[in-house]
């Protein structure tokens, strides 16, 4: 059975939420403020690595569902996705439009097409570290991976 | 006409996109692969006719006009190199798909091809300094990893090289760009036209300098060229063909719109680069003769051409600039095929040892015809395209009275057509190999296979042959462009709306 540190896993459980949240702000932030979608997926692959850290790829891919390389492809799609809808329009590659919602409550919201093209980037630089962890396995794949699956049928 | 601009860099993107999403199957990637170039040659295409008629086209990206946001302009040199590039690298698909190698036994090659294209894309359109070294960036990664796609151990070991070399060359590029910058306080090419104009002329000479340093680098040109033959051969066959037919090209295409764009004509001694070409030349030929290896033998000759190239640069008139167009465009073509060539016999003989090889002509002479029609036009024999760019490169040098770099590319010339007769008379005459040798330790590929990767070849083959057809119409066209690059005026006004 691998050894699995209790203040590691501790510690990661309860900064891995906080850690995602600070990811998000930063990529809405992006706009106007130090932030964006390299940043926001930076500070989410660091919370990642945390959970591959203390719990090994098991753990990281019942935390992510999906599988990387369609992260990957969804962010770039998004990304030329964006770049691509204002030719429609007859406009440039990559222009953006703002739309202002007066919320109750909340005041103004302020939302930017370009934001959509920072979540494509916050995916490519997700998708890419979760491969890249994939790449570097775990130090004992094999034994790990059936153990754990022994117990979670216990 | 802006989304005619923008396309054909984002729409290989996407394509690279979708083929991520579809890598279960191989079936679904290639025809991604396929169709996206397929569409992007046909934009590109369209591109060409438009701007051929209505003059340079310009889009600004995200509507931000230049000189502060990121600029695509196509005008007629860019458009023409990148049609034929984007052709070029169709055909290295086909034959990619053919070929029992990293297409079959990797996922990333598509993705990764179709990102090379975009970048090749991007470095062609680009109207803005930084965003060629974004695009030298793209087209560097994508590259490191298709050059090492195989994972055997020599082809990492060579592609150590050409990432160390790829790092050094792109931080050159940085601090050259944040020495334009800090000098003008802009990076978009056409107004680094008159500002730079108005430097200095140490400082001016300075930056001019640092630029050619840098692409030269990337052009392999004399004394810079030592990486390109140390990595290129150990790659998988369609990957050599399209970084020998595409990436140094694109050097000299940077080198040539720099030097005509940014810096006036008295900036530093042009007749530099003529002993520059001179050097490539020779130094590149030599190292050709003496060689074993076909495909390194080949990779000497990429060096030794890029001379030719350089050579219309230096002479700096309009008739030496269409020249080096005209070899450029002829260069992608015949370079590439000749190594895709190289990759058919290899897979045929198990080996491209010259010594180990003999009486091709007997066992494959449909290869024997291919090769010689392309060995010919690269050694420059009448009537083939080769022909007809060294022709046009020695009037243009005569035109300006460079009798000496005439003199030299004449004898490299000879030189070429000696290293290509070597090729010939070791590995396609004399008594038929027997089988067994023949066989060697390749996987031999179905019939289906074998035939794409000989179509791909011989269209390329054609498509040389189809520009010494049509050499009067593409030289007239490469002439146009060469007045657009000496004459930047229109290309000022289409990016300033001066």
């Amino acid at each position: 059975m691998k050894l699995r540190s209790l203040i590691l896993d501790t510690t990661v459980r309860l900064v891995f939420d906080a850690a995602l949240v600070l990811s998000l702000y930063l990529l809405f932030a992006g706009h106007n403020r130090p932030g964006g979608g390299f940043v926001g997926g930076l500070v989410a692959s660091g919370a990642l690595a945390l959970r591959y850290l203390a719990g090994g790829l098991d753990d990281l891919f019942r935390t992510i569902p999906v599988r990387p390389w369609l992260l990957l492809a969804g962010g770039l799609a998004l990304v030329v996705a964006t770049a691509l809808r204002p030719m429609f329009g007859g406009g440039a590659a990559l222009d953006q439009q703002a739309f202002e919602w007066a919320l109750p409550v909340l005041g103004t919201a302020k939302f930017t097409t370009a934001t959509i093209f920072d979540a494509g980037v916050y995916l490519i630089v997700v998708g890419l570290v979760l491969m890249i962890f994939e790449g570097l396995g775990d130090d004992d794949t094999a034994d790990s991976h059936s153990e754990r699956v022994g117990e979670d049928r216990r | 006409m802006n989304a005619l601009v923008t396309l054909p860099v984002l729409l290989p993107l996407l394509g690279a996109a979708l083929s991520i999403a579809v890598g279960r199957s191989r079936l679904m990637q290639r025809i991604v692969g396929v169709a996206t170039l397929v569409v992007m040659s046909g934009l590109t295409v369209a591109l060409l006719g438009r701007i051929d008629e209505d003059g340079i086209a310009v889009t600004h990206v995200g509507g931000w006009t230049a000189p502060v946001g990121i600029t695509l302009v196509a005008d007629r040199f860019a458009v023409m190199l990148l049609l034929v590039s984007v052709l070029t690298m169709l055909a290295v698909l086909v034959y990619a798909i053919g070929e029992p190698g990293a297409e079959q036994t990797h996922v990333g090659f598509h993705p990764l091809y179709l990102i090379l294209a975009a970048g090749v894309a991007l470095s062609f359109l680009t109207g803005d300094l930084f965003n060629l070294f974004v695009a030298f960036e793209v087209m560097l990664m994508a590259s490191y990893a298709l050059l090492t796609l195989g994972g055997r151990p020599d082809q990492v070991r060579s592609g150590m090289t050409y990432v160390a070399i790829g790092l050094i060359a792109s931080t050159l590029f940085l601090l050259a760009l944040a020495f334009v910058y800090a000098s003008t306080g802009t990076v978009n090419l056409a107004d680094l036209h008159g500002k730079i104009a108005q430097l200095p002329p140490g400082i001016r000479s300075a930056l001019a300098v640092s630029l050619v340093v840098v692409f030269g680098i990337k052009s392999a040109v004399f004394p810079l060229f030592f990486w390109l033959p140390d990595s290129y051969p150990t790659a998988a066959a369609p990957v050599t063909a399209v970084f020998a037919g595409l990436l140094t090209k694109i050097g000299v295409y940077a080198m040539i719109r720099s030097q005509t764009l940014l810096f006036p004509p008295d900036t530093w001694p042009r007749e530099l680069l003529l002993v520059i070409a001179g050097l490539t030349m020779v130094i590149g030929v030599l190292g050709a003769v003496a060689q074993t290896d076909i495909r390194r033998l080949l990779s000497f000759h990429i060096v030794s051409q890029i001379g030719y190239m350089v050579m219309g640069l230096g002479l700096f008139t309009v008739a030496g600039l269409a020249a080096a167009a005209f070899f450029i465009v002829h260069q992608i073509v015949v370079k590439t095929s000749l190594f895709l060539v190289a990759g058919l016999i290899e897979l045929r003989l198990g080996s491209d040892r010259l010594d180990k090889l003999s009486g091709l002509g007997r066992i494959e002479p449909v290869l024997g015809a291919l090769f010689l029609l392309a060995a010919f036009s690269l050694a420059g024999l009448p009537p083939l395209s080769g022909f007809v760019g060294k022709l046009a490169l020695v009037d243009a040098g005569f035109g300006a009275g460079s009798y000496a770099i005439v003199g030299v590319s004449l004898a490299v010339s000879l030189l070429t057509l000696f290293s290509m007769t070597k090729i010939w008379s070791n590995a396609f005459w004399g008594p038929p190999m027997s089988v067994d040798v023949a066989v060697g330790a390749t996987q031999i590929p179905d019939l289906a296979s074998r035939r794409a990767m000989l179509a791909a070849t011989g269209t390329l083959v054609a498509l040389s042959l189809a520009i010494a057809l049509w050499a009067g119409p593409l030289y007239q066209l490469a002439e146009r462009a060469a007045h657009d690059l000496l004459d930047p005026a229109s290309y000022l006004t289409a990016v300033l709306k001066r």
